[in-house]
């Protein structure tokens, strides 16, 4: 069994544009201006990076095929760049890519950025595509908010609660994200909602409605990393190390096989159990200081609860109204917003979610800094849909930790 | 000659109210009032004369072994495809064996009726499936948008004994153009119908009727069943009274409750009759269009029920009177859909053939090892404790019940029947599959609920003229 890479690499610099409808700015503009933060956060000049690699979501929009446009926009110094797509979860791979080209030695200094233009197509939400000539004869084309619609239902049959119940917890769930992205100046969405606003909305698939779904936007995030013995010798003190950097991957089980009752993420579970054994983490509730997960969806978010085992089996309704993951909460769940409130920029989102790690790990997050010196943090990110899916999951914190 | 062994019908579920139609038109064509009684059959967005044709065959076939079906004859006047046969289509989704004998057959009102009596004609020891399918056009604010229903109706025929025997069958043609439609387009032309009223029925068919009847020896008063689809009024009483059958012979023409099927409706009207008559009684069926076709049948002691009898399919419905939403599955109508719906549906016809047992026939696999059933096949089984490899035979799922595991009802999704409801369901007996559903009501659907497979229209390719079929979900029972 692998040992993993806890401590061996070490984040130099990171950098998020802001996100939103940025009509004026293309996909190279966004790239850009992520880029230029995480290099004057790290100290570096383009020339000291070895290798980067790219994080897009959509192949037919944005930036069209291979590295080559984050090696033109960012004028790197014709270094490999390597493009991944792995759905929803794909800023994770980013950066796993450039993490494990450090720990391997191939790389001193290693970039990930991740970028998404999704204001181009001309209408609300993600772009419908082809997933493959199979897929299309076979598939249900269905949108993102009717796939994920189906846990609430499917987790309230199993939990046996009332409808009405699971609802305003999910209510709670965007309000609470709301609240916080208000205090976030790179959010998209910054106004607090009430939670009759969230229960009243039209239902886009029940029993979700608008403020259910969180917000399709343009944006940018990238990571700079190296070793810890570089980073010191650049000069840093405060190390935001990587603890544990894991995927799971759908394998036909939740969707052709037999046993799931398509009430949680298979994935986010095994994923969590690779990535807290990496960390050395073994009880995540009390370990954990604050999260960021993937919340397209308010049940996204509460039935990850579960699989995340920061709740017990059947407590995540309960444990959600009662504050637990507020901001002032025991483990503040989405402090920045979420993607609730930054929308999702497909290809940008997991390195935005670490870059809010980071900013609250080194007590840089301004407004929304959390007061009680978090060491550990964590970030889920989720491609697809829950019946065939990658589940991405982040361990960053101090180093020594 | 052989025999009718089993029947079968089939009736989509939505009826739309024909007041709504002469209330949408009275401004326009306040006539249309008097025409509008009771209700008209029509189908979904996802439905047409093969889909249709797949039900009412499935009904037929409900208990029987596939395998002994050696032929298929399609008949409709509406048919989806003028090139790439439509009864193949049928034949795929039936998983019928390969060696078997298919035919199109078109060309107007009574093509339903040739087929069956052609199909009749079929050699000793071999069973062909024959069904008659429409879904006939109209254009708004005509006649026909009144008349006319969509339905479907399917026989087995071969070596008795069956449901019923033949007695006799006659057939004249003449080029009498009551109507007529040429090739692209969607609506027919009608001339005026006091002339089809004395010509046709007055002269035509009774003719027709009195040789059949000399041919098989049989009084007309001996007669119990008279079938004539004819939406002229009186038109079944002016032949019975130049016959002489009795006038209460004439059975229902579904007038008030699913409309007139085009070609499909004759086979429609016998599928009906046979469910009730009683045994050894004469039935004679006629159907008009540029001739008339006469068939005479004696019902025979017991033989094969179909799963759900017209009746049945009479009491499954959901009336509306959205006469929009007619429009709108009707392609009557060019409605903004959104840009979703821009989404490019291009079929690669190779695919389409590699996966042909999986796309049209819903075959599974199952393995040989562990008996995991899974949906589609695969190399290497999905089953989590035995990743066999190659062990996978051809699993048949389309028959099975199953029951919803997740659902949704989706407002985003482009769908021409809003809210797109899909969901997980589990086959009874293993294997599960993300389906689409159809004929669901958004706000019955349950987790545990069972449900039943049906071949409907997956999406259009407008650009290119093509319609991909799969299978969906629908509420059983």
């Amino acid at each position: 069994m692998a040992t993993g890479i806890k401590d061996r690499v070490a984040i130099l610099g990171m950098g998020c544009a802001k996100f939103g409808e940025r009509w004026e700015a293309d996909a190279d503009n966004l790239m850009v201006e992520a880029y230029q933060e995480a290099l004057e956060d790290a100290g570096i000049e383009t020339g000291r990076i070895d290798a980067a690699w790219l994080s897009v979501g959509f192949d037919a929009l944005n930036i069209g095929p291979s590295g080559i446009p984050a090696s033109m926009a960012l004028r790197l110094d014709n270094v490999s760049v390597t493009k991944v797509e792995n759905y929803c979860a794909s800023g994770t791979e980013a950066l796993r890519g450039a993490v494990y080209a450090v720990a391997s030695g191939a790389a001193d200094i290693a970039l990930a950025v991740g970028v998404e233009k999704l204001k181009d197509t001309g209408y609300g939400g993600l772009p419908v595509r082809t997933r493959g000539t199979t897929f299309d004869m076979i598939g249900v084309v269905g949108s993102a908010p009717g796939n994920f619609a189906q846990l609430a239902e499917a987790y309230r049959t199993r939990q046996g609660i009332a409808r009405d119940d699971l609802k305003r917890a999910m209510a709670h769930v965007s309000v609470k994200s709301h609240d916080n992205g208000a205090l976030n100046p790179k959010a998209h969405l910054r106004k607090r909602i009430d939670i009759d606003t969230v229960l009243n909305a039209p239902m886009v698939a029940a029993p979700l409605g608008l403020y259910d779904c969180c917000g399709v936007s343009d944006g940018a995030a990238c990571a700079i990393v190296t070793t810890p013995e570089i980073a010191r010798s650049l000069g840093k003190t405060d190390l935001v190390t990587v603890k544990a950097l894991q995927l799971a991957v759908s394998n036909g089980w939740e969707l052709q096989g037999q046993g799931w009752d398509g009430s949680y993420f298979h994935t986010t579970r095994l994923a969590a159990d690779k990535a807290y054994k990496e960390a050395g983490v073994t009880d995540p509730e009390a370990q954990i200081d604050l999260m960021e997960v993937h919340d397209c969806f308010s049940i996204t978010e509460l039935v990850t609860m579960e699989d995340l085992r920061v709740s017990e089996p059947g407590r995540a309704v309960a444990d959600v109204m009662d504050g637990k993951f507020d901001a002032d909460g025991s483990i503040p769940c989405q402090i920045d917003g979420g993607l609730k409130c930054f929308g999702h920029p497909v290809g940008a989102s997991g390195l935005r979610m670490i870059y809010e790690n980071y900013l609250q790990l080194l007590g840089r997050a301004g407004d929304r800094q959390r007061q009680d010196n978090p060491k550990l943090a964590l970030s889920h990110n989720l491609g697809g849909m829950p019946n065939q899916n990658v589940a991405a999951i982040a361990l960053v914190g101090l180093e020594g930790a | 000659m052989t025999s009718i062994l089993a029947f079968g019908a089939y009736v989509p579920r939505q009826r739309l109210e024909r007041r709504a139609i002469a209330g949408a038109h009275a401004w326009f064509a306040p006539g249309l009032r008097g025409l509008a009684k009771g209700e008209r059959a029509f189908g979904s967005w996802d439905e047409d004369p093969v889909t249709m044709a797949v039900e009412a065959a499935r009904n037929c076939l409900d208990g029987r072994d596939r395998d002994e079906i050696d032929g298929i004859v399609l008949a409709s006047a509406t048919p989806p495809f003028a090139e790439r046969q439509n009864a193949a289509i049928v034949k795929e989704a039936l998983t019928l064996r390969d060696d078997v004998f298919a035919m199109d057959c078109g060309g107007g009102q009574r093509a339903g009726l040739s087929a069956l009596i052609q199909s009749l004609r079929g050699g000793a020891g071999r069973q062909t499936l024959c069904i008659a399918s429409d879904r006939p056009l109209a254009l708004p604010a005509s006649e026909d948008e009144m008349h006319q229903g969509d339905a479907a109706a399917a026989f087995v025929l071969g070596d008795g004994p069956g449901v019923a025997e033949v007695l006799a069958t006659h057939a004249v043609t003449f080029d009498f153009v009551d109507r007529h439609r040429e090739q692209d387009r969607d609506h027919s032309y009608s001339w005026e119908s006091r002339w089809v009223r004395e010509e046709a029925f007055g002269r035509i068919v009774p003719e027709a009727i009195g040789d059949a009847l000399q041919k098989a020896g049989i009084a007309a008063s001996d007669i119990s069943h008279f079938i004539m689809p004819s939406p002229l009024k009186g038109a079944q009483a002016l032949v019975c009274g130049k016959t002489g059958i009795p006038a209460e012979a004439a059975t229902d023409t579904f007038a008030a409750t699913i409309g007139e099927a085009g070609s499909a409706h004759a086979p429609l009207m016998l599928s009906h009759v046979l469910e009730t008559a009683e045994a050894g009684k004469i039935i004679l069926a006629a159907g008009f269009g540029s001739g008339c076709d006469v068939l005479i049948l004696r019902r025979t002691e017991g033989g094969h029920r179909p799963r759900l009898t017209v009746s049945d399919w009479l009491a499954r419905r959901e009336v509306t009177d959205n006469y929009m939403k007619f429009l709108v599955f009707n392609d009557r109508i060019a409605i903004e859909k959104g840009m979703r719906a821009e989404f490019d549906q291009k079929q690669p016809m190779t695919a389409l053939w590699r996966n042909r047992k999986a796309v049209l026939g819903l075959i599974g696999g199952r393995c040989t090892q562990t008996g995991a059933v899974q949906f589609p096949k695969s190399d290497i089984s999905v089953n989590p404790n035995a990743h066999a490899v190659g062990t996978q035979e051809d699993y048949k799922l389309a028959e099975r019940q199953a029951r919803i595991v997740t659902y949704t009802a989706d407002r985003l999704t482009y769908t021409l029947d809003p809210p797109g409801c899909y969901g997980m369901i589990e086959f009874d007996g293993g294997g599960r599959m993300y389906a689409e559903f159809c004929d669901a009501d958004a706000d019955a659907l349950e987790v545990g609920q069972p449900m039943r497979m049906m071949f409907r229209i997956k999406s259009f390719d407008e650009m290119r003229g093509f319609r991909r079929y799969f299978w969906k979900a629908a509420p059983a029972g």
